[in-house]
């Protein structure tokens, strides 16, 4: 049960940091005219970020603890 | 080739398809070989979230304000990490209580409330109608569309059309067909579709790949690659903006959380959501791959949908192209027929699978939770009396579903043609979004009560009514349109998308934060406002408590009256028809282990309350209480004696866990024990040992002592010189045997802490050069060679001068005992080191073998084979010196290759205020 309660914990923070990671100001400080790889800053930083979230739950939900 | 006949024939061929999955699909599950019982069907299946709204409209809110359509995809990302807790505990509530909607849920948590389920009912049909017409739309306009080719036009608005040309109307009927053969086509006693879930995971698959194939087409067929597209928009002024498209925290930032947090509770209570998430799932694991699968599809649809918001833009600069339309007018503009036909298919499963498990869960709601408990509660229609309700269900669920799509065809004609897609589905996000404080209020929150859910959903729905539906209805001109611009009869703070003077804000952000506050407002004074009913407490806690209270079959406890079998067997015929009543009670009968003829069935609480979960699962939980009601006598339980049942219950828990925890400190300390136990034995041991040691190391001088001692008593005949000899033997053993008696005692002491220590401070130069020139005569005559190396200041350690110099002529003796025969060389140092003096004493004999060094410290033990060569020494001295030098704090240790001589150090930390005045100078 322990084991299974720490990922729903881990879980909780990777949602938390979500939360921080796609409100203002963080998406302020990407909301800017340049490109990176010809991508837009801000919609590079949307996927990116969304991506790594999703690579984390996996991450978490995946591994034996 | 894109002739009317063709599209037509090639959407039939497709939901055709779709029926034969499910067709095979219900064939499987009714053999018991489920195909959707995998966890990849499950995260398929919740893709149902993505509807004919993301298939067209994304694209067109993202040529309208760059990000707007994230949000709607990150949000239930977000929600979906805890779903780990919440939706776990959702659907374990909802199998234990045989739930089979989200209105019966909420009925049933608040004390199974008719009133509330009916409420939640009228809420999810008023509130999905938006959201029904606009796959309505997407569908028929994208036909009309396609049907245009090779021409690019975007048709004239339908509410221009004569009813019965509208495409649109046609669509409605085609999916209320398609669905009522889909979803009711038996009554399944657990709300249970297998095959609808089978054929919803293939659109799932269908639609991603469809806009998957598009969007690759448009990125790199027409234009060459992401950073061209990007390249390209960047240069006209009007795309450059989206670049960096957020500004104003009251302005796009707001917006961009309120949208989150609407698609995080619209993940969740979206009855279609609803459905295939918790009522739908066959096994709480499959929630675990899903967590991650989900999204990554929610992701994998959104990657092209920029590129292609673009694309349509820079292709069709005159703005006389819908961008709601980019995916299908994109292709058809590049002559891609096919692919044309690939993404009307795509948009069809789109919108067809939003609508079939939509229309198939408010039909649920609106037979269960709406109609059932009107029905049976009026006298004069004599239900009561009926035998056979099987029809009569399944005739209000297929009516339901007709007049769900008609209802919203009804919107699509009133409303429909005013605004873009996602706008008209936001509508509906907020209008589930309702449900929230309810539903997690009522599994978190013990003390919700029924007065503050019905409170808190009036209230909120009230407030969406007025600032979202009227001034969609308004802006269609059905309404004065005076009613946005100067509020009704002039009253301006009364503006429904300005209420109370709330300015600068989107209408859905302004619509969620007032309704949002009146939900949770009315939610939380509703329900500390007044008392639970023995009922509603005993519900809530049965919520709230799921993991706590045990296996199926908890709400047992709390029923109390007289029952008979065949009367609970005939009203559960009457719902869900004989055979499937008989198959129930015989499951029944065999979980408790009771077909005997010898002891038939007990009508008792378990069984009332089984048949109870069973006719909900067919009914609804409000109306099954009033149907079992009906045919038992049953007592009512006050509200005291509910609390003192689920006290006992939690006594019971709590006592368990105390035992357990008892059971858990005894094993510790039986472990303990054991471990103690295992020690003594090993000291035992240990002592018998060195008894027995000691005992064979006093024989052995004893023996030649009285074996000479009897030589010369027997022989008085004996030469001198021969006497002399064996006198001195004797005199040798016996000094021997005393040196290790008193070693014996001497570590005893020790051991034993009896030993007395005298501490003084050492000058050790000092203590090295007297003990040295003790020895020296000793040494000498031996013929070794013995050299000292003493630096010229050292500073003092606190020792007990005795013991050291014990230590030391130990060490000494050792290495005159083992130095070579010939050349014997012994080599003293000191050195001085950072907070210790190091003494060594070097010897150049055979050495020790590097297994021995630690070894030899250990009582009894001596270098080299002790069985061959004849021991030296005691096998004491080594061992009291370690205990001598680490009384003092030090360390000593041996350090030697064989054949290379040996090394014995021993060090001893230096006292702290020779340290400090070493500092000092």
């Amino acid at each position: 049960m322990d084991k299974f309660e720490l990922k729903g914990q881990r879980l909780v923070a990777l949602c938390m940091l979500g939360v921080l990671l796609f409100n203002y100001p963080m998406l302020a400080v990407f909301n800017v005219a340049a490109t990176i790889f010809g991508v837009p800053v801000l919609y590079a930083y949307i996927f990116t970020v969304w991506s790594l979230l999703i690579a984390g739950m996996a991450y978490v939900v995946e591994t034996k603890t | 080739m894109l002739q009317g006949w063709v599209i037509v024939a090639t959407s039939f061929a497709y939901l055709g398809l779709l029926f034969a999955i499910a067709y095979y699909a219900d064939r499987r599950a009714d053999a018991g070989r489920s195909v959707i019982a995998s966890p990849y069907i499950y995260s398929l299946s919740l893709g149902v979230y993505a509807t004919a709204w993301t298939f067209y409209g994304s694209v067109g809110r993202a040529a309208a304000d760059g990000v707007g359509f994230l949000p709607i995809y990150i949000g239930p990302t977000l929600m979906i990490a805890l779903w780990w807790g919440v939706m776990r505990k959702i659907i374990r509530i909802s199998k234990r209580n045989r739930i089979t909607s989200l209105a019966d849920f909420i009925a049933s948590r608040y004390g199974k409330s008719a009133l509330l389920g009916g409420l939640v009912t009228v809420i999810a049909v008023v509130g999905i109608l938006p959201y029904i017409s606009l796959q309505l739309k997407a569908v028929s306009s994208s036909f009309t569309i396609l049907l245009q080719y090779p021409q690019v036009v975007v048709p004239a608005t339908a509410g221009a059309m004569p009813v019965l040309q509208d495409t649109a109307l046609g669509v409605a009927l085609i999916l209320a067909a398609f669905t009522i053969a889909f979803g009711t086509r038996h009554l399944d006693a657990a709300e249970h579709h297998e095959g609808m879930v089978a054929a919803i995971a293939f659109e799932s698959l269908v639609k991603l790949l469809a806009f998957l194939a598009v969007g690759v087409f448009i990125t790199y067929g027409i234009y060459d690659g992401f950073g061209d597209v990007f390249a390209r928009a960047a240069a006209v002024p009007k795309l450059h903006a989206m670049m960096t498209p957020l500004e104003g925290v009251a302005g796009s930032y707001a917006s961009w959380m309120w949208l989150t947090i609407l698609s995080m509770t619209a993940i969740m209570f979206l009855p279609r959501q609803f459905q295939v998430a918790v009522i739908e799932n066959v096994d709480e694991k499959h929630l675990n791959k899903a967590i991650w699968l989900f999204p990554l599809y929610m992701l994998a649809i959104n990657v092209f949908v920029l590129p292609i918001a673009f694309g349509g833009v820079l292709h069709f600069p005159g703005g006389n192209v819908d961008a709601d339309t980019f995916v299908l007018t994109l292709p058809m503009a590049e002559h891609q027929e096919l692919l044309a036909l690939l993404v009307f298919i795509g948009g069809l499963s789109a919108a067809s699978g939003m609508v079939i498990v939509e229309t198939i869960a408010l039909s649920t709601m609106v037979c269960n939770d709406l109609l059932m408990p009107i029905l049976l509660r009026l006298p004069w229609l004599k239900l009561n009396q009926r035998r056979d309700f099987t029809g009569l269900l399944l005739g209000i669920r297929r009516g339901a579903i007709l007049m769900v799509l008609l209802l919203g065809y009804l919107y699509f004609r009133l409303a429909g043609e005013a605004y873009a897609l996602v706008s008209i589905g936001l509508i509906s996000f907020a209008a589930v979004a309702q449900f929230a404080p309810a539903v997690l209020g009522g599994i978190f929150w013990k003390s919700a009560t029924r007065r503050g859910a019905l409170w808190g959903l009036l209230a909120g729905f009230a407030v969406w009514f007025y600032t979202l539906l009227l001034p969609a209805i308004a802006r269609s001109g059905w309404l004065p349109i005076g009613l946005l611009e100067n509020g009704p009869a002039g009253m301006t703070l009364l503006n429904p998308q300005q209420l109370f003077g709330l300015t600068r804000l989107d209408d859905i952000t302004h619509a969620m934060i007032w309704s949002m506050i009146a939900n949770i407002g009315a939610f939380v004074i509703g329900s500390l406002s007044g008392a639970q009913s023995a009922e509603e407490h005993r519900q809530a806690s049965l919520f709230v408590d799921v993991f706590k209270h045990g296996g199926e079959g908890g709400e047992a406890r709390f029923w109390r009256g007289t029952a008979s079998v065949p009367d609970l067997y005939n009203l559960l015929a009457r719902f869900i028809g004989s055979v499937s009543a008989e198959a129930a009670i015989d499951d029944y009968a065999h979980s408790k282990g009771l077909q005997d003829p010898a002891n038939p069935l007990q009508a008792d609480a378990a069984f009332v309350h089984y048949i109870e979960t069973q006719l909900a699962g067919a009914i609804g939980a409000a109306s099954a209480r009033v149907m079992v009601a009906s045919v038992v006598k049953e007592e009512a339980l006050t509200l005291e004696e509910v609390r003192e049942i689920l006290d006992e219950a939690s006594q019971v828990v709590v006592y368990s866990h105390r035992l357990e925890q008892k059971s858990r400190e005894l094993e510790a300390a039986t472990t303990e024990l054991r471990i103690a136990n295992e020690r003594l034995t090993e000291l035992d041991r240990l002592k018998d040992d060195f008894i027995s040691t000691v005992t064979h190391e006093l024989r052995t001088p004893l023996t030649s002592i009285r074996a000479f001692s009897e030589i010369l008593l027997d022989d008085p005949e004996i030469e001198l010189a021969q006497r002399k000899k064996f006198l001195g033997i004797i005199t040798k053993e016996t000094a021997r045997l005393s040196r290790l008696i008193n070693q014996v005692l001497d570590l005893a002491k020790i051991e034993s802490g009896a030993a007395e220590w005298q501490e003084s401070s050492i000058d050790m130069k000092e203590l090295i050069t007297d003990t040295v020139a003790g020895m020296s005569q000793l040494v000498r005559d031996k013929g070794i060679e013995l050299s000292v190396d003493l630096p010229e200041r050292v500073p003092a350690v606190n020792a007990d001068f005795d013991r050291i110099v014990q230590v030391l002529l130990n060490l000494l003796s050792n290495a005159t005992k083992f130095c070579d025969r010939d050349h014997g060389e012994i080599r003293i140092g000191l050195t001085v080191q950072e907070a210790s003096l190091r003494v060594g004493v070097c010897d150049n004999g055979p050495g020790i073998s590097a297994e021995d060094h630690a070894a030899i410290f250990d009582k009894f033990r001596q270098g080299g084979d002790t069985l061959t060569a004849k021991p030296q020494g005691t096998g004491l001295g080594l061992h009291i010196s370690r205990h001598i030098v680490e009384r003092f704090g030090g360390r000593i240790w041996a350090e030697s290759r064989p054949g290379q001589g040996a090394c014995f150090y021993f060090t001893l930390p230096v006292a702290a205020a020779a340290v400090a005045a070493g500092a000092a100078t």
